[in-house]
């Protein structure tokens, strides 16, 4: 009750508001806005433009996958430091190193999460559960500026003389711990700045955690009862929840590095490091107290990150299950089994994180506790799969651009979900662990899995942010090579894996000829005519079967690009505020929503996806629109409930 | 096992080299046929959605959809099928290879000692006792710091190539001088992190001879893309043979055996 009261009160402020008409400054309205609607655009923005930083730095290590004997070439050694690459202008072990950290780094915590949870998150939650604003703004603001520094900090460190980062984006210690000690002053070196970067970004993320699961249990309108939040409100839910128990041990864990890397702590280094002079270290006994432990490092690090991989994940499926159902126009099959699997899903997310370290030697108990838990959340998330597949059943689909991208993220995410599926069972892990096997299975979960929501949510929401509509040939532009290329990138992969291919390697595998050279396809063959003028195909030459793909991946995104800019001013205007005639409460506010976001007060009358209902004049009933069975739970209409009770 | 093996077969599973090895293929194999069928019926379903019920073919939806119970069946069956591959094979499998190890003088034993950018293989010698090893004692001629006054160091010997014998059970042990590397014996179908401060083992017994590659499997710097090691299974003559070469004799001053022909081509 008093959350109704609490949105009454602040719609009547925002009313006042308008009547006055304050004409906030630009730097007020736009930079350091307490709009969650200009905080989610801002998220957005800066998370797109880190997606593509993080893709060119992917670029150019799978350049040097493929080409490891060839020159940079200059269209893509135009943006980095010319010395980073040694005397043939070639891609160095130690150039590798950084940007692969970084990919990860940026792709996970400055691309994906801002943009999933920071950029969707902010500007649908509060719309579709009918608030003003989330609950709280100035700590959204704080959010945002705290995500903008921490990306400043790693950007920041490429600058460096040391460069970036440069010890997987995991940042093991020692590794971590000793990378760039060489550097004369150890605050100024990479590996330092992606630990204060890596604070900011925890913090940011707690803040918006903490202000989702208030906003969503506070400020629900009237009539929005947990049953009828839209599934994408849920995740969001589990997905502040996840980010708010799993971050502290990471922000502990990089904390702790500092200490080791600048004050003499040894947390995470062990009694009696002897270097041989090979790395960057100084040959001879590392000079340190000693007596910490580095698994307490990887302990602490996959505590956040796995359930970082469902903090990925979640927002997408969350999308694909608002757009699905739209373009179905049906209800999606099964909401309440998949409002518990996310439930299950995000319970059980801190209880298998050991799967990540099978390898470093585990006992019988812990290895069967952990093989068991994995095993088990593949059903949460089989479960999620299997509604949305269902749903389709009856529907009457519409292949719009948004349908497009989601409809292909069921089964990308259907191939990254099941070739986990091995890699939970612990003997199997010993021999794929750190193979492309498992690069392709994350990617194909992260890539074509979550990007694809991604963009689905782009296509589907631009209209309620902008008025107008994306470009409809521009979209299929994007979406079919975009598909194409990201299966000619990871497919290979899971061969590859199995054969023994480890990740991390800059060259490729060349150094490993025993088991890179193995053939796939005999010299005269039909593919062996076609690709590589009839000699034999090897494993390693599907490296440069990927890395074409991902020069197609990169021409594909430029339609996105202009279509997006283009159609912020020049698209066609959407026809009216609910232009894909959906039901959820995001669609009921103005298109370009003001401060506040309603103009009249939102109600839930009804579930989220009310499509097709017998009888009803159209063929989606929102659940805005009044009608014969618009209970709303505590309000006018006496619940039904408690009159029974009399009786 | 391996007639079952097509999925393995089609995907380029290297052959396998180790007894424990053809139980984990036949595992994954399975996995990967419960993947398949999966794949399968949904890939089906999808692609059946799509045609049958787009907007043209489907203009009205059904609010209702799918009604029964198929799904739940198929939700059970994915548990009980995951639920046996768990209880009747991984766990066992496993509680197998972590409690029972192998002891006995017929075990052969090595330390697998790793380092910016290499591996050193430290065998025990006849006595089949390693003799003490400290980081301080670590110089140029001393690699890992073995204490020769050790009484169990004096038939110690060093090796830059894992050399082990076919058809007897091996234990090698791995640890790091520097930063966390990784000994990924493919063939073995095994990994073991090698993270200094602490020594972990790994058990195997090879079931062919054989000479094959070592992979770093862990990230440990610059040079981690070149660090190539070499595993080779010997007849058991030839690998007793082999021993009794380089076991120093006792009175000998020891010193560390450099590779003798083998090059390894990292660098």
């Amino acid at each position: 009750m008093g959350a109704e009261v609490s949105t009454a009160e602040t719609e009547e402020v925002h009313a006042h508001d308008d009547d006055h008409h304050h004409e906030l400054p630009f730097w007020k309205k736009y930079v350091f806005s307490t709009d969650h609607k200009i905080i989610g655009y801002q998220y957005a923005i800066t998370a797109l433009i880190f997606l593509f930083v993080g893709f060119y730095l992917m670029m150019v290590m799978r350049w040097s996958i493929a080409h490891p004997d060839k020159e940079l070439p200059g269209i893509l050694a135009a943006f980095l430091n010319k010395s980073w690459l040694n005397d043939q202008g070639m891609v160095t072990g130690d150039l590798y190193n950084m940007f692969g950290a970084m990919h990860g780094t940026i792709m996970v915590f400055l691309g994906i999460v801002p943009l999933a949870f920071g950029a969707f998150g902010n500007f649908v939650t509060p719309l579709q559960i009918g608030a003003p604003d989330m609950a709280f703004p100035r700590l959204n603001m704080a959010s945002y500026w705290f995500y903008f520094l921490g990306g400043v900090v790693m950007l920041a460190s490429f600058m460096l003389p040391s460069g970036a980062a440069e010890a997987g984006w995991t940042m093991y210690s020692p590794l971590a711990t000793t990378a760039q000690l060489d550097e004369p002053n150890l605050w100024w070196t990479g590996q330092t700045f992606w630990l204060f970067g890596m604070v900011f970004l925890i913090s940011s993320s707690l803040l918006g955690a903490v202000n989702f699961i208030t906003t969503i249990i506070n400020l629900r309108c009237r009539g929005m009862t947990w049953m009828r939040m839209p599934f994408f409100v849920w995740a969001m839910l589990v997905t502040g929840f996840l980010l708010l128990l799993a971050f502290p041990p990471l922000e502990v864990a990089a904390i702790m590095q500092i200490m080791d890397r600048l004050a003499g702590a040894s947390f995470f280094i062990p009694t009696g490091l002897n270097f041989s002079g090979a790395g960057s270290v100084d040959a001879g006994l590392l000079d340190v107290a000693g007596g910490g432990s580095p698994l307490l490092y990887q302990h602490l690090f996959w505590f956040l990150a796995h359930p970082e991989v469902y903090v990925l994940i979640l927002p997408a499926i969350a999308i694909v299950g608002e757009i699905l159902p739209n373009n179905i126009r049906r209800p999606v099959w099964g909401y309440k089994s998949m409002v518990y699997a996310v439930m299950v899903l995000g319970f059980l997310a801190f209880i298998v994180w050991a799967h990540h370290m099978y390898i470093t030697g585990m006992g019988n108990v812990v290895s069967t506790f952990f093989q068991a838990t994995t095993v088990i959340i593949s059903i949460p998330s089989v479960i999620l799969l299997t509604c949305l597949f269902i749903s389709l059943w009856g529907g009457s689909i519409r292949f719009t651009v948004p349908m497009l991208w989601a409809l292909a993220f069921l089964p990308m995410f259907g191939i990254g979900g099941l070739t986990g599926l091995p890699l939970a069972f612990n003997l199997i892990d010993l021999h794929l662990h750190d193979t492309y096997y498992v690069i392709a299975h994350f990617h194909y979960v992260v890539a074509p899995g979550t990007i694809f929501g991604l963009f689905a949510g782009i296509y589907y929401w631009f209209p309620k942010a902008t008025g107008r509509m994306m470009n409809n040939t521009l979209g299929h532009l994007h979406f079919w090579p975009s598909l194409i290329a990201m299966n000619g990138i990871f497919m290979p992969m899971f061969v590859q894996g199995m054969a023994g291919f480890h990740r991390r390697w800059y060259d490729g595998g060349a150094n490993y000829d025993e088991i890179t050279s193995r053939i796939i396809f005999d010299e005269g063959s039909f593919f062996a005519n076609l690709f590589k003028d009839g000699q034999a195909i090897e494993m390693i030459d599907l490296n440069v079967f990927m890395t074409f793909f991902v020069w197609v991946l990169c021409i594909a995104q430029f339609p996105f690009i202009f279509n997006f800019f283009y159609s912020i001013f020049k698209g066609r205007k959407a026809d009216s505020d609910n232009p894909w005639r959906a039901t959820t409460l995001e669609w009921s506010a103005p298109n370009k929503p003001p401060h506040g976001n309603f103009v009249t007060e939102p109600v839930a009358y009804r579930g989220p996806y009310e499509y097709s209902v017998k009888g009803h004049a159209t063929d989606y009933t929102p659940q805005f629109e009044r009608g014969d069975d618009g209970v709303i739970l505590g309000e006018e209409d006496p619940p039904a409930a408690a009159q029974n009770d009399g009786h | 096992m391996q007639t079952l093996g097509i999925i393995n077969e089609m995907l380029g599973l290297p052959e396998v080299a180790s007894e424990h090895g053809g139980m984990v293929d036949h595992l994954l194999e399975m996995v990967h046929w419960l993947m398949l069928v999966l794949l399968i019926g949904w890939s089906a379903f999808f692609v059946y959605c799509l045609a049958r019920f787009r907007t043209k073919k489907n203009p009205k939806a059904d609010y209702h959809g799918v009604q029964g119970h198929a799904s739940h069946h198929i939700e059970i069956a994915v548990v009980v099928v995951e639920a046996v591959l768990l209880l009747g094979f991984a766990f066992p499998l496993w509680a197998q290879r972590s409690t029972d190890y192998p002891s006995g003088p017929d075990v052969v034993r090595v330390r697998a000692v790793a380092e910016q950018y290499k591996w050193t293989m430290h065998y025990p010698g006849p006595d089949n006792k390693f003799g003490l090893s400290k980081s301080d004692l670590i110089s140029g001629g001393n690699p890992l710091g073995i204490d020769w006054e050790d009484i169990n160091a004096k038939d110690d010997f060093l090796y830059t190539e894992l050399v082990l014998p076919v058809n007897r059970e091996c234990i090698v042990t791995v640890t790091s001088k520097d930063v966390i590397h990784n000994l990924s014996l493919h063939p073995m179908r095994m990994q073991q992190d090698a993270i200094p401060g602490s020594v972990s083992d790994m058990w195997f017994k090879p079931i062919s001879t054989g000479r094959w590659q070592t992979i770093c499997g862990q990230l440990c710097g610059a040079g981690h893309g070149g660090m190539v090691g070499y595993m080779e299974v010997m007849e058991e003559k030839d690998f007793d043979a082999w021993y009794k070469e380089n076991v120093p004799s006792a009175k000998e001053e020891k010193l560390p055996e450099a590779d003798p022909e083998k090059s390894d081509k990292a660098s």
